[in-house]
């Protein structure tokens, strides 16, 4: 394992009575998206706030690149925070400037920029986040979720190299909620800067990131890949995560994952005691970078909504269907076998051509596609190997093209 | 208040408090006023935020200026006449009216007005940016928050005071002749005369200092109520807010009468 980016090593913070960080422990790799779960109030902002500085800790040490801060220069410390970029939970966006003057302000104040390369910096980031038309507006003549698109371009604005996010969902609804998870894996995948985030949005969050940390009780309880937390039998992360998770998705109306699971389970019993076939079948929208990229991160949302509800209407009510990660959707079908889940995902294709899956064409001759991996569950394999080898044969023969 | 140092169960403690508690807050205000005004001449100079600024404090307030440098100075010609008629002096009416608002009511009550006007502005505004926390967000991008929003308005202040109380005083002496003239009868020629005869330099000066020193209270005391809104013991969020913006009002208009004292008595 490379060196972390940034290190937290047993730091100790209250505020007055309040015992708020009892030694947490932490380490964000450099590139990746880390995302910092727990309760409300358990300290995750202030854990945020640590990293840039904006706090200090009572005891412990922050190393960033290996190099404690508080040994650092003023120097030093400043070409750092160059470096680093914050999200506010509650935007905090300048409400006496206009939306392109929030945008220009780090440009304008920190470097030697010309207004016109300024101005043509704004415009782009108000372009790749769909505002534009707003740029004379005040942050308070926007809506919830453009509020928070306005900020995301005032963070990105410096091209830093790393973002913190604190709560960028937090007030919107499912379908934006979504549009801003997309939005961070995607400039987080384009641009290549590292992100922390912090969340209550599982599982969703889970999609979007490499590493996972959850803060319990002043500590970092656990931090491990998304996989790792959601197979861990420790109860206290068990109770966290299923007490979040809802039963049904609230975007699309899908089982969570852990419903399908339990579902899995019960076929395989089927399949233990009476030999009824299974099948698992994975559904990976391929143009959704696309549709993020030409449309916007609200219509990819809507397209990936339209699909899910035709294949609900496809599948019987033993099946389960839920999301698999940010493009990819999971379906447990009982009593069928191989052969009968190619069946159904020929009829699925053929069906859902005719409805409008896609009410806007990017492009000319756009078609929207979507591969789908199947696999037969067999006696005592485990769900994650029936995921496998459903994931690894991705069928390009019964690719769906909806033009 | 803390129960250790709660009045009735330690008394000794509740004195200390009483007396550290509002030195530490002076310091604390001395080195804000001292870390703004060194950040007014950093580079790249802020020209433009400082005209806004100007523009806010000194042109806004002109016609709140003039209009109380009007009445200002009518009642002074009105009251002055029947008290000076007892003599028979009421020739000297251009000088005590003069004198009277060059040397004290003109800084002072310029600066009052200005506190109503800008003052509050200014802790409620600061005070919104700090809790809506729009003044971490300017530490983040490494925008220097006291250079960004403190400074531009301590160099306006000190611009515009000194200019709105010369025309308070001019304002207010125009009103002294127009009760005492065109009112009171009293012969326009002698009016000006007097005025001019009596007032010198030192006057206009120590008036111009005054509107200085008070520029400088006014602005430095209603930016540190708002930039530290978020300390206040009794009230968060919007009463936090609410609570600053009184005691900035409060705390500076007290503060500009202490000072004039103190100041009148060095002057004379």
């Amino acid at each position: 394992m490379t060196e972390p980016l940034i290190q937290l090593k047993d730091v100790h913070k209250s505020f007055g009575q309040q015992h708020v960080l009892k030694g947490a422990s932490l380490s964000i790799q450099k590139g990746e998206v880390t995302s910092i779960i727990g309760g409300s109030g358990s300290g995750k902002s202030v854990l945020l706030k640590h990293l840039i500085g904006l706090a200090k800790p009572d005891s412990g040490e922050i190393l960033i690149e290996g190099k404690p801060i508080g040994s650092m220069s003023k120097k030093e410390r400043k070409a750092l925070k160059q470096k680093f970029s914050y999200m506010f939970q509650g935007s905090a966006l300048f409400d006496s400037m206009t939306v392109s003057e929030n945008i220009a302000l780090p440009l304008k104040e920190k470097t030697k920029m010309t207004s016109t390369t300024i101005k043509k910096k704004v415009d782009e980031k108000l372009q790749q986040l769909e505002l534009q038309g707003n740029e004379n507006k005040n942050p308070s003549q926007l809506s919830g979720g453009m509020k928070k698109r306005v900020a995301l371009a005032r963070a990105l604005v410096t091209d830093p190299e790393i973002v913190l996010f604190d709560e960028p969902t937090a007030g919107l609804d499912p379908v934006k909620k979504n549009a801003v998870h997309n939005m961070i894996s995607d400039y987080q995948r384009k641009l290549g800067f590292t992100a922390v985030v912090v969340s209550h949005e599982i599982p969703d969050i889970f999609y979007i990131s490499q590493s996972i940390a959850m803060l319990y009780e002043g500590k970092i309880w656990f931090q491990g890949k998304p996989e790792e937390i959601q197979q861990s039998s420790d109860p206290v992360i068990q109770n966290f995560i299923l007490g979040l998770e809802s039963n049904n998705d609230e975007m699309n109306g899908m089982a969570t994952t852990k419903k399908t699971q339990q579902r899995y389970q019960e076929a395989m019993v089927h399949l233990e005691r009476h030999k009824i076939a299974f099948s698992l079948i994975i559904l990976t929208l391929n143009n959704l970078d696309e549709l993020n990229e030409k449309l916007g991160f609200v219509v990819s949302q809507t397209v990936l909504r339209n699909f899910v509800s035709a294949v609900r209407k496809k599948i019987s009510i033993t099946d389960s269907c839920s999301m698999y990660g940010l493009n990819k959707i999971m379906l447990v079908l009982s009593s069928t076998n191989l052969e009968q889940a190619r069946e159904f995902c020929t009829k699925l294709a053929k069906e859902i051509r005719g409805n409008n899956i896609v009410d806007v064409q990017p492009y000319p001759g756009f078609c929207f596609t979507v591969s789908a991996g199947f696999a037969e569950a067999q006696k005592g394999s485990s769900f994650r190997e029936v995921l496998k080898s459903a994931e690894s044969s991705q069928n390009i023969f019964h690719e769906f093209r909806v033009c | 208040m803390n129960q250790e140092t709660s009045i009735s169960r330690n008394p000794v403690a509740a004195l200390g408090r009483m007396v550290i508690f509002p030195v530490q807050k002076m310091g604390s205000v001395a080195i804000f006023f001292f870390k703004s005004l060194i950040l007014i001449f950093s580079y790249p100079f802020q020209f433009s935020k400082i005209i806004q600024q100007i523009y806010f404090i000194g042109m806004k307030s002109l016609l709140v200026i003039c209009l109380t440098g009007a009445f200002t100075g009518m009642v002074l010609g009105l009251q002055g006449y029947y008290t000076l008629s007892q003599f028979g002096s009421e020739g000297l009416l251009g000088a005590a009216v003069a004198l009277t608002l060059i040397r004290e009511l003109g800084p002072v009550l310029t600066a009052i007005m200005v506190i109503g006007r800008a003052g509050s502005a200014m802790a409620a505004e600061i005070g919104i940016m700090r809790i809506s926390e729009q003044i971490d967000a300017l530490e983040t991008m490494d925008i220097n928050p006291i250079r960004f929003l403190v400074s531009p308005r301590l160099a306006a202040a000190v611009i515009s005071f000194p200019l709105l109380t010369a025309i308070f005083d001019t304002v207010g002496i125009f009103g002294g002749y127009l009760t005492g003239s065109g009112l009171l009868g009293i012969n326009p020629g002698i009016y000006f005369s007097r005025v001019e005869s009596s007032v010198i330099m030192q006057d206009v000066m120590g008036g111009f200092y005054k509107s200085l020193v008070f520029a400088i209270v006014v602005s430095t005391i209603c930016c540190f109520q708002g930039y530290y809104t978020h300390l206040q013991s009794e009230g968060f969020g919007a009463k936090g807010v609410s609570l600053s913006t009184t005691s900035a009002v409060v705390i500076s208009s007290v503060m500009v009468l202490v000072a004039d004292y103190v100041l009148t008595t060095f002057l004379l």
